[in-house]
């Protein structure tokens, strides 16, 4: 999917209307992008560099050092593996590894055909259920390989969102 | 009438409409562990289920009450009756509940944790018996997974914004004496006593001063912050407000993080509750205080729990810390007077103020007072979010509220503090939970991750795994901590797979000093102590990694090989079937055998083989573990 231009100006312009164009407010003006576009496009942020008066540079410095942006569209269903430490002691690296086996990725990436992503969460705070996995936000808890090929398997029909 | 009083007043009725419902109602936990956990198809089942039987009630969606592990968790009201509260409760049980006992007369006591109110029930006890909560204190949670987060009229009616009025009572400086005199200390991590960050701030003569709240939980293992605010939002507001108030804050900022979304979505719900009730905007409640309040979702980085990098992300920048002095309570935001309190901390303020600070020192040892907050997590067998007096011991909340390790399991030590903090042994479990004795021990309070490790995990594992950790949210800023905790990880990665050198043991000591001693911020300073923690307490099972090249708890996956006992083995071809490599081969019927060139030891096989037969063993140079075998039909 790519996004034309007039898309992201329309965007942009709506995002800083409501937000405002001042420097404090340029990481929430991001997260709308990323809220709304799946990522950041390239376009949208030369249009936010634009407007703002922030250079584009600085805007890329301040996005690639918080792991939540994105710079490539997502796949379809997003996979994330948590990897906090009661995670981590009840088996999430088997997870991620049968994961990384069964949709032939590696975390970061994204599927040939796009259907799913897969990524790893630092900590969603279900450490009491661990380890969990979540699909397109839903936690599941208390995961196994198993149940993990499962999920795989539910998610790689047709579209069902 | 103000609209505060009024909402009072409706509070009150409200509650006591539901004290006295003469319909049933339900509540049901539905925080994100909750959700986890399938409360949304109970609630989802429940209300189809009375819709079914025509049934005059309700049900309420609270928070968290704590015991994750039993979760969804559904608390009865039925009139008359005790409120009831049952665990574990899937599609099956509620039909039954409410065949058996909504309708009948049986309240099902083999589900039951226990009753929630006064009242008699035949082999019900009161829920402040149940293991999980005989040595619990809960004050911080007392309303969570009772009251509805979403309805400020829950809050308002069980003593919410009271400590708030009393401030406004006290005034600025009564206030800070009453908090001075509880001797409130920051519940974060470091512990920094309250009173002496607030009065810095104070003394610092300017126009503008910000308080921020500090919700980026980032430590891995640590989920008091979200649960609290999922299930009882404005009891973290009323102590901003309080704490304000206090310094002459006119602004503040909430930092959470964005992979909270349940607690932003409270959290937001909350504020415009607080603007309609005059709590928020100028001259509230007539005192002249006047307070806005902003959100700012985090954007996944961990070091922004760091003061300074903190106030670099809410300003828009890249969240990398700088030196302090000087402090933020004296140049932070937007180089103005801040004050930043972690979640708890604010929380703990309301009852000061309510209950005064002479009720909140009876609580807690000599120099941590009050109660403090645990997400208890690992291989434990409750687990949950717990609330303890400080100075309890360790062993106390591992045993008696946590139920110890798993039958078959010995527990191996605790990891206290997440990625800042340390192992603590086994053998030391007598400690007692304050700031001091931890930090003695060469771990830390933190903000109150507490995970239970057991002879399945492995320690050098463990001290990789916090490493990879930190070094991978290390800004980079200042080489000690980038260069140093990548050095090191690269070490404990040579030792995991077997490829340790004899010196690497003091290489590792001489680095952690290095990296603690000369870091800028708290990130680096106390990134080590995971790795001196174990190194001092498992010494022996790094040797055993560097020296005999195996893996005592057989998880260093480059030190593990896994193999089949043909003896055992039914040849039912389950490992075959599962294994993500082909690596295993054999006929239905005959013994499989695996081919340990394609094998990647991921330890799906191990999972797989039915309980009956455990035939899959593994081998870490001259030690091998077998499973133990399940009765059942076993092979003959």
């Amino acid at each position: 999917m790519t996004v034309s231009a007039q898309q992201n100006n329309a965007v942009v312009a709506e995002l800083l209307s409501l937000h405002g164009k001042d420097r404090s407010h340029l990481i929430t003006v991001l997260q709308d992008i990323q809220q709304h576009f799946g990522y950041l496009p390239r376009q949208a942020v030369t249009q936010l560099a634009q407007r703002t008066g922030i250079s584009a540079n600085e805007i890329y410095g301040v996005a690639t050092f918080y792991a939540q942006f994105r710079f490539i569209p997502p796949g379809e269903h997003i996979i994330q593996v948590c990897q906090g430490t009661a995670c981590h002691v009840r088996g999430s690296w088997q997870l991620l590894q049968e994961l990384q086996q069964r949709l032939g990725i590696k975390p970061g990436q994204t599927t040939a055909d796009g259907r799913f992503d897969l990524r790893r969460v630092a900590c969603i705070g279900c450490c009491a259920l661990a380890p969990v996995v979540t699909v397109d936000g839903n936690v599941h808890a208390r995961m196994t390989p198993k149940e993990i090929a499962l999920l795989v398997k539910q998610h790689s029909g047709k579209k069902d969102r | 009438m103000t609209a505060l009083q009024q909402a009072f007043e409706t509070a009150a009725q409200q509650w006591r409409q539901l004290e006295e419902s003469k319909t049933p109602v339900f509540f049901v936990g539905a925080a994100t562990c909750g959700r986890a956990a399938g409360a949304i198809e109970v609630i989802e089942r429940l209300k189809n289920e009375i819709k079914k039987r025509n049934l005059q009630a309700q049900v309420i969606e609270v928070g968290c009450l704590g015991p994750c592990s039993m979760e969804p968790i559904l608390i009865v009201h039925k009139n008359g009756a005790p409120r009831l509260c049952y665990g574990n409760v899937d599609p099956e049980r509620i039909s039954a509940i409410l065949d058996r006992y909504v309708a009948g007369n049986d309240p099902c006591p083999q589900w039951a944790l226990g009753r929630m109110t006064q009242g008699r029930i035949d082999g019900i006890g009161d829920i402040a018996d149940h293991p999980m909560f005989r040595a619990q204190v809960r004050h911080i949670l007392k309303r969570c997974g009772l009251i509805d987060p979403e309805n400020v009229h829950h809050y308002l009616a069980n003593s919410g914004y009271r400590g708030f009025l009393k401030a406004l009572e006290l005034g600025r400086d009564g206030t800070f004496d009453e908090v001075r005199k509880s001797g409130l200390r920051g519940r974060g991590g470091a512990g920094f006593p309250t009173w002496r960050k607030w009065q810095l701030c104070r003394q610092t003569a300017s126009d503008i001063k910000y308080l921020i709240c500090n919700a980026d939980e980032g430590d891995p293992g640590a989920f008091m912050n979200r649960s609290l605010i999922e299930s009882d939002p404005h009891s973290v507001l009323e102590g901003m407000l309080i704490a304000a108030f206090s310094i002459g804050a006119g602004e503040g900022y909430i930092y959470c993080r964005a992979e909270y979304p349940l607690a932003l979505h409270r959290l937001e719900t909350a504020i415009c509750q607080m603007r309609r009730l005059g709590l928020l905007g100028s001259n509230i409640q007539g005192s002249g205080f006047s307070f806005e309040l902003h959100i700012k979702k985090g954007a996944g980085a961990f070091v922004c729990g760091e003061e300074t990098a903190l106030i670099a992300s809410i300003e828009g920048r890249r969240g990398m810390p700088r030196p302090r002095p000087p402090f933020p309570a004296v140049s932070g935001l937007w180089e103005k007077p801040t004050i930043i309190q972690n979640v708890e901390t604010l929380a703990n303020l309301a009852m000061i103020l309510d209950n005064g600070a002479g009720w909140f020192v009876r609580y807690g040892s000599a120099s941590s007072k009050g109660t403090k907050t645990f997400a208890l997590a690992g291989k434990i067998n409750r687990t949950g979010l717990i609330e303890v007096p400080l100075g309890i011991s360790l062993k106390d909340v591992i045993y008696d509220i946590g139920g110890g390790v798993g039958a078959g399991k010995k527990l191996k030590g605790v990891q206290t503090g997440g990625p800042s903090g340390g192992c603590i042994p086994a053998d030391k479990l007598d400690l007692p939970v304050d700031y001091e004795s931890l930090t003695a021990s060469g771990s830390m309070m933190g903000s109150g991750g507490m995970i239970a490790l057991d002879d399945d995990t492995c320690m050098v594992d463990i001290a990789k795994y916090f490493l990879s950790f930190t070094q991978a949210e290390s800004c980079g800023k200042c080489p000690p901590c980038r260069i140093g905790t990548r050095a090191m990880l690269e070490i404990l990665e040579k030792i995991a797979s077997g490829r340790g050198a004899a010196d690497d043991m003091d290489k590792l000591g001489t680095m952690a000093q290095t990296v603690r001693d000369a870091s800028l911020c708290g990130l680096g300073q106390t990134a080590p102590n995971p790795v001196l923690t174990t190194l001092r307490y498992f010494g022996a099972e790094y040797e055993q990694h560097i020296q005999k090249r195996q893996c005592p708890a057989f998880v260093c996956a480059a030190l593990v090989s896994y193999h089949i006992d043909a003896e055992r083995c039914s040849g039912c071809t389950a490992c075959v079937k599962a294994c993500p490599v082909e690596a295993i081969l054999g006929e239905r019927k005959k013994p499989h055998k695996i081919d340990q060139s394609k094998c990647i030891h991921c330890g799906v096989c191990l999972d797989t083989c039915p309980e009956a037969y455990a035939a899959i063993y593994r081998s870490s140079g001259s030690l091998t573990r077998y499973e133990q075998r399940k009765s059942g039909e076993s092979k003959s």
